[in-house]
């Protein structure tokens, strides 16, 4: 594109509003970070660099099993729902489509569409009645409730790596008799790999983001971190809660760099 | 090739791809679509006495959910309590809308026409806020706004206010929650088709002396507008369900249609009426879906 063209298409006034909406998103998320590092005890005033609230944070058993609780679940998630989505996209992207096609997108991207605070009350009733009738009280509920809602999520960026794939290669390889399964295990799937991982990386995001279904699917001390972080408001806010937003945004970060650097080795 | 292969090799594409797709749809059956048909049910029946519902059938809780009956004289009238529910929802909903898309706009433009080599930093650095948990940006723009808040410690220490601004646990810190949260929806999908949108068409509106406001209304706006379709949804949608932020920033006096949901299954006590609105919302959003899906399709013919 010619320069000429650039300073066409600037209007006036929009990099102004632009940038200061970029200031005013991390605004809030750079003094939460802070914040999180302040020796006072109060939430709005410096006194000082501490990390005082993160060894609380850690040396807080509650705080603890949450933590393992939100990472158990959101790697059986992540894991689940990448292994059914990988299937889904392999059965629904090539080869030309088929009658049904259009209901199982609709039935796949249904936790997209649906609002979060319907599936979780419907969740609620449903599960209330099984914990009833079987007695079962373990996390089974909160993984299959989080494995459904991360599958669009893992499906999608699976679903666009196979369709820039090129089938030439897997017809190529069952030319030189390659068996199917030799074929998808050799060719198919490494191909597809990064696809995978980018598709299990945000669901595990998403598994591990999650508030409202976990809060109404949870059975009593079943407390994940979110949940833990949002009961924690309603006792009084403190800075570990800052703390641990802190941490669980450092490790969303990672996951999201992560994410971006396996998706544009591609281009 | 014959007809019947052709036909014979669709058949097999198809039993492959139901197959396939089978363990998926299963789990998203029992963990998402198929408890929604529970909650219709639910929304026929008579709440029990403490909590749950007794299987008698009723049409008590729709008819609860737009009127109620006085308990003295029994005159039936619009129940105006659950309405002023449903009208903040929908205000504060369309107000995000609003405020989203001209902000989005312009920083959506902005990122666009960033350098090919700059680009995919501003990107990401719109990506980092979509991805990090709602519940976290809504505490960080809680500890902006609160009383003791840095926004009031600011305004106090400059002088310009005296006593601090209550801003928590008022509608306006809802919606400036929800601007806040969902910003990052309305920007990637006008992006998007921004990034698509062929720059000469701007060179050839100023060569035929439309001004720059003409060139924004006529030429701009009408190509983008799948992407406007879609950042208005995918921030309409999630406003009108939510919960966590105006829990957070709204307290019990500002209650949207998520939270008044959720305390019919606690302290309301009235699982069909709580099933009946989450129905009215589901309604709502598929509506809108359908209005979006419809319009989707209007620009593919069109172009």
């Amino acid at each position: 594109m010619s320069d000429r063209s650039f300073s066409v298409a600037r209007v006036p006034g929009f990099a102004t509003i632009a940038v200061t909406a970029f200031v005013l998103l991390y605004l809030p998320i750079l003094t939460m970070v802070g914040y999180s590092f302040n020796a006072s005890t109060s939430v709005s005033e410096w006194g000082g660099f501490s990390l005082q609230w993160y060894r609380l944070a850690w040396e807080n058993e509650t705080v603890k099993a949450a933590t393992a609780r939100s990472l158990i679940i959101a790697s059986f998630a992540a894991v689940i729902s990448t292994a059914v989505a990988t299937m889904a996209a392999l059965g629904t992207t090539r080869r030309g489509s088929f009658r049904g096609q259009t209901p199982i997108y609709v039935m796949i991207n249904t936790p997209l569409m649906v609002p979060e605070i319907v599936t979780a009350v419907a969740l609620l009733i449903l599960f209330g009645v099984v914990r009833q009738v079987t007695g079962y009280q373990g996390l089974g509920y909160l993984i299959l409730a989080h494995s459904a809602f991360c599958i669009p999520f893992a499906y999608l960026p699976i679903r666009a790596r196979l369709e820039g794939m090129d089938l030439t290669l897997e017809t190529a390889a069952a030319d030189l008799y390659a068996t199917p399964w030799a074929t998808f295990r050799r060719i198919t799937l490494p191909i597809l790999t990064p696809g995978i991982m980018a598709g299990a990386m945000l669901a595990f995001v998403i598994s591990l983001d999650d508030v409202i279904i976990t809060e109404f699917v949870k059975s009593a001390g079943q407390d994940t971190l979110p949940t833990y972080m949002l009961g924690a408001l309603r006792r009084q806010l403190t800075p570990e809660v800052n703390a641990l937003s802190t941490a669980l945004l450092a490790l969303t970060v990672m996951l999201l760099t992560a994410f971006f650097l396996t998706t544009r080795k591609r281009n | 090739m014959s007809i019947a292969t052709e036909a014979g090799r669709e058949r097999q594409t198809a039993r492959n791809g139901w197959l396939l797709s089978a363990p998926a749809l299963f789990i998203l059956t029992a963990g998402a679509i198929g408890p929604l048909l529970i909650v219709l049910v639910y929304s026929f029946l008579t709440p029990a006495e403490y909590s749950g519902v007794e299987w008698v059938f009723s049409g008590e809780a729709w008819f609860r959910v737009f009127w109620k009956t006085d308990i003295f004289d029994g005159t039936v009238s619009l129940n105006d309590t659950h309405l002023a529910i449903f009208w903040r929802s929908v205000k504060l909903s369309v107000t995000t809308t609003l405020i989203t898309f001209a902000v989005g706009l312009p920083t959506a433009w902005f990122i666009a026409t960033r350098p090919p080599d700059q680009r995919s930093l501003w990107l990401f650095l719109i990506t980092i806020p979509f991805w990090t948990n709602l519940l976290i940006r809504t505490f960080a723009i809680l500890e902006v706004i609160r009383n003791d808040g840095i926004l009031n410690s600011m305004l106090l220490g400059m002088g310009i206010i005296t006593e601090p601004i209550q801003l928590v646990f008022t509608d306006t810190a809802v919606l400036i929650g929800m601007t806040y949260v969902y910003l990052p929806l309305m920007v990637l999908p006008l992006f998007a088709a921004i990034d698509r949108f062929d720059m000469r068409l701007l060179e050839a509106g100023y060569d035929l002396y439309a001004s720059r406001w003409a060139v924004l209304r006529r030429v701009i706006l009408p190509i983008i507008r799948p992407g406007i379709v879609a950042g208005s949804i995918l921030v309409f949608v999630p406003s009108l369900g939510a919960y966590v932020t105006p829990r957070v920033l709204g307290g019990g006096n500002n209650m949207m249609i998520g939270n008044f949901i959720e305390l019919q299954f606690g302290q309301g006590r009235n699982w069909p009426l709580g099933s009946a609105l989450s129905m009215l919302l589901l309604i709502v959003v598929t509506v809108a879906l359908l209005f979006y899906v419809r319009a989707a399709n209007t620009d593919r013919r069109d172009v």
